[in-house]
């Protein structure tokens, strides 16, 4: 890592950095704090960086906690192939490779000022999503209203529980949580994220909507809160493409006119919803 | 103490029905509590009333042999717990089980049926409320029959 955190000089090299510490989420799910020897580069809410398992391969990984004061950087990783069971694998001591910060983060900063603010997330979309509440809840008193809706699978697949239950608690913040299926013990909400949008208390003409999780639950989610009133260009969608390069040369995840490692991942809905139903992009 | 007809007028799904249907509705009707655990009804029962609930949340469930209870959907303030009364043979498919402390306006299916054959207004203007109910969980389940959340292959 270079000095300073000033940007690598090739962005293609993989620095090394090791396994701290190793949390299971859920039964597929695991976060890893990661430790640089070097300072990390500057990171956004929203941005990802390539994750490379030794000799098995690299994923493009979204950064689920920026470094605290404990220096440690969150990557949340759900094992679904080779490599990202091979991250998940890792213990803590084992090192890793890590190209980044790339991408275009959620748009939390003075564009939120003054706005009512509406998070949404599906699965694994809340990783993405947890770095941008955490800063939105640091400047809490200059925004409007902070919502945050998170729906997934079941009570076993919930991410950050500590965390979650502290939000929930949070007068600062209307949490609301829900599952697809569960058992009798589960006294929350069951369904669709979209049943819950009703309920939140905001302006909609005044809201700024990001969107994380599968595109079928994003397209619908957009559009419930284009009914509720909620402008086109004020919802904001974490896409997800196969990355590569990561900078934009290899073309592998290309979305219409727009490169995800790029210009995304995170992109405004006003400006990839006619392509969100192109089955062949 | 709020008279029924006011409760009712309260409900944004009834909210625009106007003075008349809502003193229509509230002749079928009657407020009911249920304690966090009670079953509102079971299914295959006789689907003789419409809950529409003013505080707490029913679970929709099923039971499922060697895996207990599944539960599919809930309810909360606002919201119709079911609508197997609306259609014939007019049993419910379902268990719905108060999951907190829970009140309601429980509505006679029978007597509201009846109203809405004798004045299809009534009928109509009901069926314009009950319909985007039914689609929303209609889309509602087809997104969780897709298991959307569930793990996509690594690409």
């Amino acid at each position: 890592m270079a000095a300073g955190g000033a940007q690598r000089p090739d962005p293609l090299v993989p620095i090394p950095v090791t396994v701290r510490r190793r949390r299971r989420e859920s039964p597929d799910t695991w976060s890893l704090q990661l430790e640089c020897a070097g300072p990390w580069p500057p990171s956004l809410p929203g941005q990802f960086n390539m994750l490379y398992a030794p000799g098995v391969g690299e994923a493009a990984i979204s950064i689920s906690g920026e470094p605290g004061r404990n220096g440690l950087l969150m990557h949340t990783i759900r094992s679904v192939g080779a490599v990202s069971r091979a991250l998940g694998d890792l213990r803590p001591g084992q090192q890793l490779g890590l190209r980044g910060p790339f991408g275009v983060g959620w748009p939390v900063g003075e564009e939120a000022e003054g706005r009512d603010v509406l998070l949404v997330a599906g699965g694994l979309g809340l990783a993405p999503l947890r770095p941008a509440l955490r800063a939105l809840l640091d400047r809490r008193r200059s925004l409007g209203a902070l919502a945050l809706v998170y729906g997934t699978r079941g009570p076993p697949d919930l991410l950050f529980r500590g965390e979650l239950a502290r939000w929930r608690r949070d007068r600062r913040l209307q949490c609301h949580v829900t599952v697809d299926q569960a058992g009798p013990e589960w006294q929350g909400e069951i369904g669709v994220v979209t049943r819950l949008l009703p309920r939140l208390v905001f302006r909609p003409g005044n809201a700024l909507a990001l969107l994380c999780g599968p595109e079928i639950m994003m397209r619908r989610t957009a559009a419930a809160l284009r009914d509720q009133g909620v402008p086109e260009s004020a919802i904001f969608l974490s896409m997800e493409r196969n990355m590569k390069c990561a900078l934009g040369q290899c073309g592998r995840c290309q979305f219409g006119p727009s490169l995800i490692c790029r210009d995304g991942p995170v992109l405004r809905y006003d400006q990839v919803r006619p392509l969100l139903v192109v089955r062949e992009i | 103490m709020k008279t029924l007809e006011q409760l009712i007028a309260e409900q944004p799904l009834f909210a625009d029905l106007g003075p008349d249907f809502q003193r229509l509705l509230a002749g079928c009707a009657r407020n009911v509590r249920f304690s966090a655990g009670s079953y509102l009804f079971r299914e295959g029962d006789p689907a003789d009333s419409l809950y529409l609930l003013r505080e707490g949340r029913v679970a929709l469930e099923a039971a499922a042999p060697g895996r207990g209870a599944l539960d599919f959907l809930s309810v909360g303030p606002g919201e119709i717990v079911g609508v197997s009364w609306l259609v014939p043979p007019y049993r419910w498919a379902w268990d719905a089980r108060a999951t907190t402390d829970t009140r309601g306006i429980s509505f006679d299916a029978t007597c509201v049926r009846a109203k809405c054959e004798a004045d299809p207004a009534l009928g109509y203007a009901l069926m314009k409320r009950f319909l985007p109910v039914l689609l929303e969980r209609l889309h509602a389940v087809r997104w969780q029959v897709l298991d959307v959340y569930g793990s996509a292959p690594e690409s």
